[in-house]
């Protein structure tokens, strides 16, 4: 079960909730995931089949370079933040 | 899975101070710079730009300019390629390429001083300024605006009519806020109610320029084949390649670049400006065709870092220990969007443990140059508020102001103002080696009469990036290693990358010739930026070196006729784990091997998820002139967190080149900028950078804790110490005088001002 900390752009869809655990295997699965527990959430978060530019899925300690298919170890804390640079160039 | 390390001591070449590779050439004037180029039939550009910072185009008169004599080619807005407006990830930071394309040359609107309408190509650089004199553009003038409260005010001038700004995830039409963001973690309002003690402030910053001495520069041909070359100062050969193919919409395949030396950037050149203008000239001229901007330009239109407004507001128990925050934050984007208010998120309350808090960043537009990277974008903004905050807060209450830091410092499992959970970080280790410090232990001593002595400290972060690199190593016969890596290098990083190398192949530094390909002949690699380089290039080149050493083995299998598996390397000594006597060192090893199959080559590449976090307390004494007001620095120190320092010369270096640019930024340095958006001090006469003789040595303790997440331990070193100086300035001013200043520059006038 991963915990995931939603946007807070994204919180109205689960009611407010800062945080909500997801059963997911990998990313891909955590966000169909969320958008089935929480619908309107995956189109802030996935464009063409990936992260939305943008974007970054911090699992753990660190920001995945694998995208949707980063895989998930169990009690997996995932954030999703603005993209490292944060700037447009 | 992230792969981890445990860290080691026993060194031979990381650690030492080799020589640089390219010292010779750079001191001599060897070294070949974008202003160097010269190819068969080179012709010149120049831009013809926008008198006024925001106006509409009516007309655009060319073709006296196009008649004259010595003139190739003429283009305008009309003449770029239009690309779709879509956000496109470039690794470090995103592109938008319709907005890039016309932040290079206006379509229909001027959006900022100095924006280029059209560019031509003449036979030397005089004709081309001549002819564009000969360009009648017609406007209509539109009002402008310049900070973040004008901007956002019901009334404003709109810049980008097409700009649907986010705001908390929601559309908005007709604004200037291209994004508001909010991260919140905890019951803010209960903490901030319940605390013993609080403060809120507001602080405001103007832009400030990255300062680079070697102007933005581009070559390019455009052939027959629709094969684009160009040569030029980059951050990034290859995001560079991806952000000039898309705004001249052509496949990367057909563009190359080479990267030449590059005298600064600061982050200020990993965005493009003179390549694909240079590149369309050439198009339309069939000749090559070489740009240098002029400094005036430079400052006009080119990447500042955003000036900014910022609320802070603390809150902590009667014990000293943080409790709520709570960060509002609008940056200046300049005329597109993309101020840097996530990393200024990511970085506000790094240094510190806090329960409770909420971040707002807005993404502002105004009629000033659109933004570019700047050592730690975002960060030397928050951490001057922050950390302004904290003394102050600190003032108030009666603490000791380091004690309080020390109590509230953040470690591993503390959370970023963001939500995300630091690993092993060096923060308490920083403020440790601060305490202990020659600096910090030793007295300010008295001031002369007519001067005022204050002492400030600052704490600074920033996150450090990993992404793509790559390296290629090929064995010579006469024993030494070719090197060619991706990362173009700004700060000596060459040397840093021959040593990864040496290390694992038992050579020396010198021994290893490393060389910055172009994007034809190595790797995709990142940007030189983030603080990523020596971790993730140097991390490629170890992967590189040990691939080398398999292939060897290989060959001394073939030599002694036995198999792989039973053949040792440690020093660069390969040696038969059956037979201890039989030994082959690496030079003889090199010498034989057109007999054992030929040329020995390897390649390593990476993508990694992270450099690991970055920590540094600075500590600055000042002296005022009470009667002029001048500031001098008398002695500072920067202390960090290094990881483990490759090459601890250029560490230091990193940490002075970043505390000597945060120094002009507390005390001198601002965007001045008149009422009609036009910057009045775009000049190095009148834009007040620090010089050698305006500044003690700056001391540097390096700290190291190694990073587990490189083979060597390195840490990110480059940002962090441009987040510091700003802050610890401001608490030293406070201390020298009692007076605190809230915006920047801290300049002279400022400071009687205070006094008055």
């Amino acid at each position: 079960m991963a915990t995931v900390f939603l946007p807070y752009a994204l919180r109205k869809y689960a009611n407010g909730a800062e945080r909500v655990d997801v059963p997911a295997k990998n990313l891909r699965e955590l966000i169909d995931n969320i958008e089935a527990a929480h619908p309107g959430t995956k189109s802030h978060l996935v464009e063409d089949d990936k992260l939305k530019p943008g974007l970054a899925a911090i699992v753990g300690h660190v920001a995945t370079r694998r995208g949707l298919l980063q895989k998930l170890e169990p009690d997996t804390e995932v954030h999703f933040i603005t993209a490292i640079s944060g700037g447009l160039l | 899975m992230v792969a981890t390390f445990e860290p080691k001591t026993n060194y031979k070449v990381v650690g030492t101070r080799p020589i640089r590779h390219d010292g010779y050439d750079k001191v001599t004037g060897r070294a070949i710079y974008g202003g160097d180029m010269k190819l068969p039939g080179l012709i010149w550009g120049v831009c013809v730009r926008s008198p006024h910072a925001h106006a509409n185009i009516k007309s655009i008169d060319t073709s006296a300019a196009e008649a004259m004599e010595g003139v190739f080619a003429v283009i305008t807005g009309a003449d770029m390629p239009k690309a779709e407006s879509k956000l496109v990830d470039l690794g470090e930071g995103n592109i938008n390429f319709k907005w890039a394309s016309n932040k290079l040359m206006a379509d229909t609107k001027v959006l900022y001083k100095g924006h280029p309408v059209a560019a031509i190509a003449a036979v030397d650089r005089y004709t081309a300024e001549e002819a564009a004199r000969l360009v009648v553009v017609e406007y209509d003038v539109l009002p402008s605006v310049t900070n973040v409260v004008d901007a956002l005010k019901d009334d404003a001038p709109i810049l980008l009519d097409d700009l649907v700004g986010d705001d908390l995830g929601e559309d908005v039409h007709n604004t200037n806020m291209a994004a508001h963001v909010r991260h919140e973690f905890g019951d803010v309002e209960d903490a901030m109610s319940s605390a013993a003690h609080t403060i809120e402030r507001e602080y405001n910053m103007q832009m400030v320029h990255q300062g680079y001495i070697e102007p933005h520069n581009a070559t390019a041909t455009w052939d027959e084949e629709d094969r684009i070359k160009v040569w030029t100062s980059t951050q990034g050969a290859f995001p560079a390649r991806t952000q000039i193919a898309g705004i001249l919409q052509v496949n990367v395949s057909q563009v190359k670049v080479t990267p030449l030396e590059i005298g600064g950037g600061f982050g200020g050149k990993i965005p493009v400006y003179f390549e694909p203008l240079a590149a369309l000239l050439s198009k339309k001229s069939g000749r090559p065709v070489k740009m240098v901007m002029e400094r005036t330009a430079i400052f006009e239109t080119t990447g500042p870092t955003p000036g900014a407004r910022m609320i802070i507001k603390l809150g902590a128990d009667a014990d000293g220990k943080l409790t709520a925050a709570t960060a509002d934050i609008w940056f200046e984007a300049g005329a597109n969007p993309g101020a840097f208010i996530g990393p200024a998120a990511m970085c506000v309350y790094a240094p510190y443990e806090i329960a409770n808090t909420r971040i707002d960043g807005w993404d502002v537009l105004v009629n000033k140059p659109k933004v570019a990277p700047y050592r730690a974008p975002g960060s030397p903004q928050v951490a001057f508020a922050m950390e302004s905050a904290i003394d102050e807060l600190c003032e108030k209450a009666g603490w000791d102001s380091m004690k309080f830091r020390v109590d509230n410092a953040s470690k591993e499992g503390t959370r970023r103002g963001d939500g995300v959970l630091f690993s092993k970080i060096g923060m308490e280790e920083v403020l440790e080696a601060a305490q202990q410090s020659a600096h910090w232990t030793s007295p300010i001593g008295d001031a002369p009469e007519g001067k005022k002595r204050g002492r400030g400290i600052a704490n600074g972060y920033w996150f450090n990036i990993g992404l793509k690199s790559s390296a290629n190593l090929s064995v010579n016969a006469d024993g030494t290693v070719q090197l060619t890596e991706g990362s173009t290098d700004i700060g000596g990083s060459r040397v840093a990358m021959a040593m990864h190398v040496a290390e694992v192949l038992g050579l020396t530094a010198h021994d290893v010739r490393p060389t910055v390909g172009d994007t034809e002949s190595v790797g995709y690699t990142d940007v030189t930026g983030g603080s990523r380089t020596t971790y993730a290039t140097g991390y490629a080149c170890w992967i590189a070196a040990n691939n080398l050493v398999e292939v060897l083995k290989d060959r001394v299998a073939v030599l002694w006729d036995i198999n792989k598996d039973d053949v040792d390397f440690n020093d660069g000594v390969f040696s038969s784990k059956a037979e201890a006597e039989k030994t082959i060192g690496f030079k003889e090893l090199a010498g034989k091997l057109d007999d054992l199959g030929g040329p020995a080559n390897s390649t390593g590449s990476v993508d990694l998820e992270s450099a690991g976090d970055g920590f540094g307390m600075h500590i600055a004494d000042i002296e005022i002139d009470i009667e002029t007001g001048k500031t001098d620095v008398i002695r500072y120190t920067a202390i960090q967190d290094v990881g483990t320092a490759i090459h601890p010369s250029y560490v230091e270096g990193q940490l002075q080149g970043g505390s000597v640019q945060g120094i002009g930024w507390a005390l001198n340095e601002e965007y001045f900028m008149t009422d009609t958006g036009t910057m009045a001090n775009s000049s190095f006469l009148d834009y007040r950078m620090p010089t050698s003789l305006d500044l003690p040595l700056i001391e540097t303790v390096l700290v190291e804790v190694p990073n587990p997440l490189h083979p060597y331990g390195v840490r990110g070193v480059g940002e962090t110490p441009i987040c510091p100086p700003i802050p610890a300035i401001a608490n030293a001013i406070q201390d020298a005088l009692g007076k605190r200043l809230y915006n920047t520059p801290m300049n002279a006038g400022s400071i009687l001002e205070a006094l008055k």
